[in-house]
């Protein structure tokens, strides 16, 4: 996790779209820092579903934002978005797009921002969709909102991006009403207009949550190629490290509204740190496994938590938990290639380096595999 | 209605929000209790209370009699006597206390109301089970007895519900029970069709499956799973009901088809008696207009609270 | 479409056979002494009763006076009046443009206000303008119709003197009939003077007779306004950067309105049930204060015709609801 940077006037909004391959020392994109959420109405006790959340996405780079349902990971999409009810929200924090702070943005700057520089897919289809507006004019109105388009042109468009997430016979499909498309499609429809004006920034909130295994690569699929060739920055949020293995370039594992574990997906994957994290892992299927090995869950739900102020939330379900969970808060420290909040890491060798060190990764016994054994197959593996 | 909180998937913040006394007490028990805090709920409640305590003491907050007529020598064609020491209210067109008139006038409303709201509820609850019951049970003579009463239903509702009550109480005479009746008979279809759909829709759910797939006979299924779960807006109806059988006594009164008793005291005649004075002595008129619509604005209050607190989507 | 039209209008037939029926009956079997003695008033011989009672038809049996009744209508006849002797048929249509006008216009002032406020009332949900729409709606709709029509008229005509108390026109008014909608006679004819004094006085029978609609309508827009308000669309389209006008025409209030337009449809039976009771009280002469009149003086043929007027229209207008349902949403529209 590079220390948040704060960029004031480079504007790269249109040319010089960075690689690919995220860059070292690149400026972010997006910057998200110390960023909390509060629910509650005026005279009801505040929940905090996001708290002091700092990370980082540099052009064209995959960020993925992993945790179960409660974590926060919606809420911080929607924060970035300006898409809180703005009444019973308290943001704190601050969140800079290209050097802009979004929370202070006025209401007008953040519509020209949303659908144009920063677009989302949500994560069900089936009610994403308005469903007494045909279609073609849902795609059709996101581009004529930020770019100099008539009409005619629009539903061109519209045609082009239907075609280029493979829904067949597009020209035809336009005119149809989403309760005329499966789900796969619909989600189809939804990452076309996401990418109709090729943002800059891309959010997917649990895009293949909502579908039917069978259809989830295919969307996913689709949402990778085009994210390649729009070279759109990615924030992928999910309760899956399957999606996450074969599409991220860094993982925030969140747990209770706070990052518990932030780095590279190599070192992730290679050796989670994070009981969470290992649990996480440990659930998923792996494709290396040997046969007939259990697959293992995390016990309890994500509701049983302890509040951060009194020690470390996943204590409750943890299997490494000691004393000093329950009591002492754990911290966001630098371990070596990650950023780690865990007082008795899977794994303790190495501790906390001070002062930012660069210690490189160390094969750990923890389960030296790639990270390619957890994807999840995909159309190009079929 | 949760503290806004967004629809992404968080679900814990639903739980979290909900206070923990809250969770997996039943429907009615917790409506209970949400009735208690909201504040329209207890204005209704409020105004329905002295409504009734108002009707049933009467002759205990008066010291005259109403419909007498008693004073109609004070009354004079140009004048009728405003407020003074001894009728603080003053008189009404009639010659007989305003105050009088005006608390005996509540009696009439809430036997009038509650009455035919009462014949409303029993018909069309009735109609409604015999359609809702053997539809939701279904097959060929359950469809078709639903049929068969929906089509009734459907005849009554194809004339507006006042002209209904009119024609009904233009045709029988115009004593207390033909009025009853006629309104309440404008009252069916509603309770009918409310009845039957909702029992319908408990129907198709799970449980009713499950207990039919358990092999209970189906009339228990009906009766002791499906009504049950189903009535609960045909009460919230009723409790609306209440309003509209005050506000149609007075309409049915407006037109002259209304208890013709002179010596019954009734809002709605008062109204009627006192229009052709409406201009220069509009406290004749405004007195008891103000009484039907506060009526009316108590049970509607409590009708729509009560609604509130039934629905799962509104609790707070 | 078409097949939907024609099933439903199949439908109407036994609803309306049954209706006859029962008005029938009704009608028929009350207590009492019936018409001619309505008719010829307490101190009319036993003969001329008898006399009306032949005429008309009273004494034969019921089945045999029913069967006559419909024989006649199928034949188009809709008999006539026992009071003035006019055709049933004719009085109808000539006083139906002046309840249709009021009833639109009172329609026109619930939707045009109704709507709107419903949305803010939404937008603003437990805040201060939701606070004073919501008991605004419920103090309109504990209202009787004639009681605000009675304070209407005293405010704004006795006190102010602001607008015509009572009748359509102002009487001797010289303006050319064409259709029998005074504001659109005054419109076609150029008589905008006609025109313009027709809606002075259309004004205040049609907020009394709109605001229990106007009620309703508040409420439902505002209900199903806050519900569509949660939906994951609205958010989809506020992530496009819309803006809110967009966002709220055709996101939101398209949708909001599929519950309105039902209702808006089943308010039609509340407009002519209200419609009895405003035009008695502001001496307009519709079809309400005409059967008001025939309710009062049992004037049989009156009564049972126009109902059944009452319900084929009121049937037709709740088609035509169904059938504009289907253009805003398109899940619904017929296919068969």
């Amino acid at each position: 996790m590079s220390p948040p940077s704060h960029q004031h006037g480079a504007d790269v909004l249109t040319d010089g779209r960075a690689d690919r391959t995220p860059v070292q020392g690149d400026q972010p994109l997006l910057s998200v820092q110390d960023l909390s959420v509060e629910f509650g109405l005026r005279g009801q006790k505040r929940v905090r579903a996001v708290d002091s959340v700092s990370f980082d996405i540099r052009p064209g780079e995959h960020v993925g934002l992993v945790g179960e349902s409660g974590s926060g990971k919606s809420v911080t999409s929607l924060a970035i978005m300006g898409l809180l009810p703005r009444r019973g929200a308290h943001v704190s924090g601050r969140i800079t797009y290209e050097g802009r702070d979004l929370l202070t943005a006025s209401r007008a700057e953040m519509s020209q921002l949303r659908g144009n520089d920063i677009a989302m897919v949500f994560q069900d289809p089936m009610t994403s969709l308005n469903p007494v507006v045909p279609i073609g004019t849902q795609l059709a109105e996101v581009v004529t909102r930020h770019r100099r388009l008539s009409k005619s042109e629009a539903r061109d468009r519209a045609g082009d991006l239907l075609a280029r997430v493979g829904i067949p016979d597009p020209r035809r499909r336009l005119k149809e009403y989403p309760h005329q498309l499966s789900g796969g499609m619909r989600q189809r429809v939804l990452i076309a207009i996401a990418l109709a004006c090729e943002p800059r920034l891309l959010i997917a909130d649990e895009p293949t949550t909502a579908l039917d295994v069978t259809i989830q690569a295919q969307v996913l699929e689709v949402l990778k190629e085009l994210v390649a060739e729009t070279e759109a920055a990615l924030l992928m949020i999910t309760h899956d490290l399957g999606v996450v293995a074969g599409l991220c370039d860094r993982v925030n594992v969140m747990y209770s509204g706070r990052i518990v574990e932030s780095t590279t997906r190599s070192v992730l994957f290679g050796e989670p740190r994070h009981p969470y994290t290992g649990g996480l892992l440990r659930s998923i299927p792996r494709l290396d496994a040997p046969r007939g090995e259990p697959l293992v869950a995390i016990p309890g739900s994500p509701t049983n938590t302890l509040p951060w102020t009194q020690g470390c939330a996943f204590a409750p379900r943890c299997a490494h938990v000691q004393d000093d969970c329950r009591t002492d808060p754990p911290a966001l420290l630098e371990h070596g290639p990650r950023m780690l909040r865990c007082h008795h890491p899977l794994d303790g060798s190495d501790g906390p380096t001070p002062g930012g060190g660069s210690a490189g990764a160390r094969p750990t016994a923890a389960g030296v595999a790639d990270e390619s054994a957890y994807r999840r197959p995909t159309e190009e593996d079929a | 209605m949760t503290p806004a909180g967004p629809s992404a998937g968080d679900d814990a913040l639903d739980l979290v929000a909900t206070p923990a006394d809250e969770r997996g007490t039943s429907l009615w028990r917790g409506a209970f209790r949400r009735l208690r805090r909201n504040p329209s709920a207890i204005i209704g409640a409020a105004i329905m209370l002295v409504f009734v305590l108002v009707a049933i003491f009467a002759p205990l907050l008066t010291s005259f009699r109403p419909g007498t007529g008693e004073f109609f020598g004070q009354v004079t064609p140009s004048s009728v006597p405003g407020p003074s020491q001894e009728h603080w209210l003053g008189l009404d067109t009639g010659g007989s206390d305003m105050w009088t008139q005006l608390l005996y006038g509540a009696r009439q409303s809430l036997v009038y109301g509650v009455a035919s709201t009462l014949v409303g509820l029993t018909a069309g609850a009735a109609l409604g089970v015999l359609a809702g019951g053997f539809g939701a049970v279904g097959g060929r003579v359950g469809g078709w007895v639903d049929t068969a009463v929906m089509r009734v239903v459907d005849i009554l509702l194809s004339i507006p519900s006042l002209l209904l009550a009119v024609s009904i109480a233009a045709i029988i005479t115009q004593d207390s029970l033909a009025i009853i009746i006629a309104i309440g008979a404008a009252q069916v279809p509603i309770f009918a069709r409310l009845l039957r759909s909702s029992m319908l829709a408990q129907g198709k759910s799970d449980y009713v499956l499950a207990a039919g797939a358990l092999g209970f006979r189906k009339r228990r299924i009906v009766m002791s799973h499906i009504l049950p779960n189903a009535i609960g807006p045909t009460i919230v109806q009723a409790t609306l009901n209440l309003a509209t059988a005050t506000l149609e006594v007075a309409a049915l009164s407006y037109l002259g088809l209304g208890p013709d008793d002179p010596r019954v005291a009734e809002w709605g005649r008062m109204l009627v008696n006192a229009q052709s004075r409406f201009d220069a002595d509009p406290r004749l008129a405004i007195l008891p207009g103000i009484c039907i619509v506060v009526t009316a604005l108590g049970f509607t209050l409590f009708g729509e609270a009560l609604r509130e607190s039934l629905d799962p989507r509104s609790r707070r | 479409m078409i097949r939907f039209v024609l099933r439903r209008l199949a439908l109407m037939v036994p609803v309306l056979l049954g209706l006859s029926i029962l008005l029938f009956i009704w009608v028929r079997s009350l207590p009492g002494e019936g018409p001619a003695r309505s008719l010829l008033g307490t101190r009319a011989t036993p003969e001329r009763i008898e006399a009306i009672n032949e005429q008309y038809g009273f004494n034969d049996p019921l089945l045999e006076q029913y069967l006559r009744y419909v024989g006649s209508l199928l034949r188009g006849d809709f008999l006539s009046s026992i009071r003035d002797g006019k055709p049933v048929l004719d009085t109808f249509f000539d006083k139906l443009p002046v309840t249709v006008e009021l009833s639109l216009a009172a329609l026109l002032f619930a939707i045009v206000v109704g709507i709107p406020l419903g949305y803010v009332a939404a937008r603003y949900q437990g805040r201060a303008p939701d606070t004073a729409v919501v008991s605004g709606s419920l103090l309109g709709v504990a209202t009787p119709v004639f009681f605000l029509a009675l304070l209407l008229k005293l405010v704004f005509a006795n006190w102010l003197g602001w607008l015509p108390a009572t009748f359509r026109q102002t009487p001797g008014i010289d303006a050319t009939q064409v259709t029998g909608f005074a504001v659109l006679d005054g419109l076609l004819t150029r008589e905008y003077d006609a025109a313009w004094d027709a809606v002075l006085h259309l004004l205040l029978p049609a907020i009394a007779l709109g605001t229990i609609p106007l009620a309703i309508i508040v409420r439902i827009t505002r209900a199903s306004v806050a519900e569509v308000l949660q939906e994951d669309y609205v958010r989809t389209a506020e992530s496009k950067g819309l803006r809110r006008r967009t966002v709220a025409r055709r996101h939101v209030l398209r949708n909001a309105m599929l519950p309105v337009s039902t209702t808006i449809g089943l308010q039609v039976g509340l407009l002519f049930s209200g419609a009895v009771l405003t035009e008695t009280v502001f001496s307009f002469q519709g079809i309400g204060s005409y059967l008001f009149q025939a309710i009062s003086q049992r004037d049989y043929p009156v009564l049972q015709g126009y109902i059944i007027f009452i319900a084929i229209m009121y049937s037709l207008i709740n088609l035509v609801v169904d059938l504009l349902y289907g253009v805003i949403d398109p899940r619904v529209r017929v296919s068969t």
